[in-house]
């Protein structure tokens, strides 16, 4: 018989590599994850926001003891134009209560954090190698091929938790080569202030209490943009993701985007006399619903952003990492009761992901990213008309109310016309509903 | 710690560094520098040393102003050999007790100052820069670079005795003041059976003892060089200038030229009063070792290259078209 | 054959800057590495048990977080790692620091079996003192040997080593009996890939911790308030400004360099 160095191999020590190899360590299985960086966090990237209730129902109370920024108390939606911010947005107390909704967190501390936590559970965590192929034999995925000598690994089952270029989900021909429609580039800085500066700009109390702004709106002219603010202890992270083909299309470069988007009038303020401590780039997959390719194959199953796992409308994407991450390792503890590890035993994994929230709110939103795609002035056209409408109404001109909203009136059948306009909203409320 | 009577401890030491009959310079600049502090501590100067036949050196120490030379001779000390000399040196020390002992900050140097400051439970500060005596209390105070120079540290020794120093070769000058030193000439028995380390052989690597810090000017490349050949041009410029060539760390590991002329963290610290970096592209650990030159012309095809950041005047171009470019240029204007 | 290697954790010196304003070195977000030379040692020692048998063991003094130090010296094929680590070291110069070491090794020798070869890098990139090494040897009452290049024959038989280390302009070639101490430099050798079963052993292996209370260290040795040497002041080196950017022609660039470095090259006698 041939040799099995572990039970379950996973690659990549991400939030979904994590997961899954916690639950399996905690399963008394013998599982290794293979990670590329020099630790577990170095080279992973994210907005920053962590979602609590995923890894809660793992390990209870974790908030207390990892290393987390701010809770977050408040969260803002910004539309913004060149010199205009319509802004909404949630603040509770019922956010600034324990156990909290979510986190502000830097991956390099949290994930290394976490990793600890798996290791102690009792898996193997091996860093600085490469994972290059699969090994496969007779149709069926028995192991690993790493860029070390002697770096074959082999086992029952490998999880491929390798992020958004996932090398093996493409190799194994679950995913498709990822089209610069389905995928942002999200460049990102950490900018230093100190905490009293931050509590004092964004209204909170103390250094525990966060904020999020998302941004978007005409201000991107046209592309299709997401930027956002959150706040860590003693520093804000800022950022500016972008659909790659909008990037390629506008000729812009992402950098510029940020520089430009740090100049804005209202978003100067919030970091100035900060110093740029760090800069990061990430790729996020935006496909949705339709770009999650198949999630198995005989002895593999594919989780997190190597699944296109991101809820990109609520910024949701670790959580869901996480999730996924728990019940490949639950459909692989079940596999290993039967013995069986083949693509049919494992296809219980899509099922229970179809059962998940994962699958279900992405599915709500499934053709958000082509609609979005269609019809680009939703991000721009309306935007820009709800910024003016607001403006025009709290200017006071001597302009009489009534014909104020008048005036809104026919610049909504001139720009669109009101035949348009029910369509739009029809269309919306079918797809998002 | 051991408590000491730092009272009894007097004069400022400098070890005469020699190898092959001849001593390194920078044992006589330690004994100008050592007159000054002697002077500020109201002390005399000395010079010691170990090997064969030493006492040849008396005139030359004395030349450069030692008061007094201590010397242990012995034919098995005739090559430097970390153990026996150590043993040796502290037998001196312990004899007579010197309140400072400055050792050049070179290979042997740092070989031998920290198994000898271990011995004699001495405080031992490395790699010092500048010297002076605190005059509250008749202190040394040794200031050295670390962090690769990006930091300077302070250092002293309150509660022990020698105060001691390894100083970086070519800080300071080392200038005559002739007197005639007194020899004191101790006795120190060891037999060669009782040396456990033997040396097998020695070899020249080919290029005589280079020590950059002698030179005013400096002409260094890097792998903008682009072959090994082209560091002629360095070397056709350094001597129009009257100076010497030195490279970077990654020219050495390259195989193009030997690590005695590696400037940088691993490599020697200088600072010329002219220093050109030719397709260098300015890493930390490089800049560590030049940074403090007076005046630093850095040529390099990359206009964000780091090095324009310490440069005093910077020129975006490829170094082989400006470097004989200049040779040509300067020749015309230095040979009036 | 035993070699137990001397190892420091160090932030890596490309990356800290310098604040000008306070003065101080920025050392946030600078990762931690096993200091440069010291890497050279463990390969060193990793490739003498290769040929001959026998284990590496690593000692490194340092904060908790030096562990990953360890860790990572395992992956390079180390055996047996130990991270001494207790506030009573805070502060410790290198006469304090080599007395640490030297003590904490008993425990290892303790534990481990008698070493043949003591290892540790020419010198450290933070504190660049290269007196560590010397100190542990005289401690140990070993033959020293400073700035190694060529690991030349060693005879475990008639427990000798030659070793080729380097001079200013030139090299020497030394025969010590062992067990011995050797600082290694750069040109030492290459660092390998480590194979995958090294990692594999390496995330299984513990670090051992030691400290005051598990060793026979004496405190009144260690520490700030026990070294000879201690810190007056600390300051950084005045700023280089970013200079003038000469540009033109290439006729034009040298001759405009010519005139700016004119007043020096008189100041030097040269025109």
């Amino acid at each position: 018989m041939r040799k099995k160095d572990f039970d379950v191999v996973i690659v990549g020590a991400g939030p979904a590599g994590l997961a899954a190899g916690y639950v399996l360590a905690k399963a008394k299985v013998n599982v290794a994850i293979i990670e590329r960086g020099t630790f577990p966090g170095s080279k992973n990237v994210m907005g920053g926001i962590f979602y609590r209730k995923a890894l809660d129902d793992l390990m209870p109370d974790f908030y207390k003891e990892a290393p987390l920024e701010r809770h977050i108390i408040e969260q803002k939606l910004w539309l913004i134009s060149e010199d205009s911010v319509f802004s909404t947005g949630i603040r509770s107390e019922k956010f600034n209560k324990e156990p909290y909704n979510c986190f502000s967190v830097f991956r390099a501390k949290f994930d290394k954090w976490f990793a600890q936590k798996v290791q102690e559970a009792g898996a193997l965590i091996i860093n600085e190698t490469v994972v290059k192929d699969p090994i496969v034999e007779n149709g069926k995925v028995v192991g690993v091929r790493t860029d070390r000598p002697d770096g074959d690994l082999y086992c029952d089952c490998v999880i491929a938790a390798d992020g958004v270029n996932s090398f093996l989900a493409k190799s194994l021909g679950l995913r498709e080569k990822i089209t610069p429609n389905k995928v942002a580039i999200a460049v990102k800085e950490i900018i230093g202030l100190p905490e009293n500066v931050i509590n004092d700009r964004f209204g909170v109390s103390n250094d525990s209490e966060g904020v999020t702004i998302e941004i978007t709106g005409p201000y991107f002219e046209g592309m299709e943009t997401m930027a956002f603010i959150y706040t860590n202890k003693n520093s804000v992270s800022i950022g500016v993701g972008t659909i790659i083909e909008d990037i390629i299309e506008h000729k812009v470069n992402p950098n510029d985007l940020i520089e430009k988007f740090k100049t804005h009038p209202s978003i100067a303020p919030l970091i100035a006399g900060g110093e740029t401590k760090e800069y990061l780039a990430h790729m996020i997959p935006e496909g949705g619903y339709y770009a999650v390719p198949k999630l198995y194959t005989d002895g593999f199953m594919v989780t997190g952003d190597a699944a296109m796992l991101v809820n990109s409308v609520h910024r949701e994407g670790s959580n869901l990492a996480i999730e996924s991450g728990k019940l490949a390792a639950r459909t692989y503890l079940e596999a290993r009761e039967k013995g069986d590890f083949s693509a049919k035993s494992l296809s219980a994994y899509q099922t229970k992901m179809e059962e998940s929230f994962v699958l279900k709110d992405l599915k709500m939103y499934r053709n958000l990213p082509h609609l979005l795609e269609e019809k680009r002035y939703l991000l721009t056209k309306y935007p820009q008309l709800i910024i003016d409408s607001m403006y025009n109404i709290y200017n006071v001109d001597g302009v009489s109310k009534p014909d104020k909203i008048k005036a809104i009136k026919e610049r909504l059948k001139k720009d669109f016309g009101y035949w348009n306009l029910a369509k739009d909203m029809f269309t919306l409320w079918r797809k998002l509903g | 710690m051991i408590k000491q009577d730092i009272t009894q401890y007097k004069n400022v030491w400098v070890f005469i560094e020699h190898n092959e009959g001849k001593i390194e310079r920078v044992s006589l600049e330690l004994l100008s520098k050592g007159a000054e502090l002697a002077k500020d501590l109201g002390c005399e100067v000395c010079a010691f040393t170990v090997g064969d036949k030493v006492e040849q050196f008396a005139k030359e120490v004395g030349e450069y102003g030692a008061k007094k030379f201590y010397i242990i001779e012995n034919p098995v000390l005739k090559e430097y050999r970390t153990e026996p000399w150590r043993d040796a040196i502290v037998y001196l020390i312990d004899k007579y007790k010197p309140e400072v002992a400055l050792i050049g900050a070179t290979t042997l140097g740092r070989d031998l100052a920290g198994t000898v400051a271990t011995k004699l439970s001495a405080g031992l500060t490395a790699d010092t820069t500048a010297l002076d005596i605190d005059p509250s209390n008749k202190n040394l105070l040794m200031t050295r670079p670390t962090f690769g120079g990006n930091l300077m540290a302070t250092i002293f020794c309150p509660d022990n005795r020698p105060q001691m120093s390894t100083v970086r070769p070519g800080v300071f000058k080392a200038v005559k003041n002739p007197t005639k030193p007194e020899i004191i000439k101790e006795k120190y028995d060891i037999t060669e059976d009782k040396i456990v380390k033997k040396i097998i052989e020695k070899v020249q690597t080919g290029e005589e003892k280079v020590n950059l810090s002698f030179y005013e000017v400096i002409v260094a490349g890097g792998k903008g060089m682009g072959k090994k050949e082209n560091l002629k041009l360095l070397e056709d410029l350094a001597n129009v200038l009257g100076g010497t060539w030195a490279v970077s760390r990654k020219v050495v590991q390259a195989g193009w030229a030997p690590q005695s002329r590696q400037v940088g963290q691993t490599g020697q610290t200088v600072h010329p009063k002219i220093y050109i970096a030719a397709g260098i592209s300015g890493a930390v650990q490089h800049v560590a070792g030049m940074k403090s030159s007076d005046i630093i012309i850095a040529i390099n095809t990359d206009p964000e290259a780091p090095i324009f950041e310490v440069a005093t005047y910077g020129i975006v171009g490829d170094c082989l078209q400006v470097l004989p470019k200049m040779t040509e240029m300067f020749k015309q204007k230095l040979v009036k | 054959m035993h070699s137990l290697v001397f190892i420091k954790q160090v932030p890596d010196a490309a990356q800290v800057r310098v604040d000008y304003e306070t003065g101080t070195l920025i050392r946030e977000g600078v990762p931690a590495i096993i200091n440069p030379f010291d890497t050279h040692a463990i390969e060193a020692a990793v490739q003498i048990k290769d040929k001959f048998g026998g284990s590496v063991s690593v000692l490194c003094m340092g904060p908790p977080m030096a562990d990953e130090a360890l860790k990572k010296a395992l992956a390079m094929g180390a055996d047996n790692v130990f991270l001494l680590s207790d506030r009573v070291f805070a502060g410790s110069d290198t006469l304090a620091t080599s007395y640490a070491l030297w003590a904490g090794a008993q425990k290892v020798i303790q534990e481990v079996g008698p070493v043949d070869i003591f290892w540790a890098g020419k010198q450290a990139i933070d504190g660049d003192t290269a007196q560590t090494g010397p100190g542990i040897a005289t401690r140990f009452d070993v033959p020293l040997v400073t700035y190694a290049v060529e690991i030349k024959e060693v005879d475990p038989q008639a427990r000798k080593i030659k070793i080729v280390r380097l001079l200013e302009g030139g090299t020497e070639t030394v025969e010590v009996p062992m067990p011995c101490l050797i600082t290694t430099e750069e040109t030492l050798n290459h660092i390998r890939f480590a194979p995958l079963p090294y990692l594999i052993k390496a995330a299984r292996t513990p670090v051992v911790l030691l400290n005051s209370s598990n060793t026979t260290i004496d405190a009144s040795q260690c520490g700030l308030k026990n070294s000879p040497t201690k810190v007056k002041k600390a300051f950084t080196p005045p700023k280089r400004e970013r200079g003038e950017m000469i540009e033109g022609s290439l006729d034009e660039i040298v001759n405009t360099v010519y005139a700016k470095i004119e007043p020096m090259l008189k100041q030097l006698g040269k025109v």
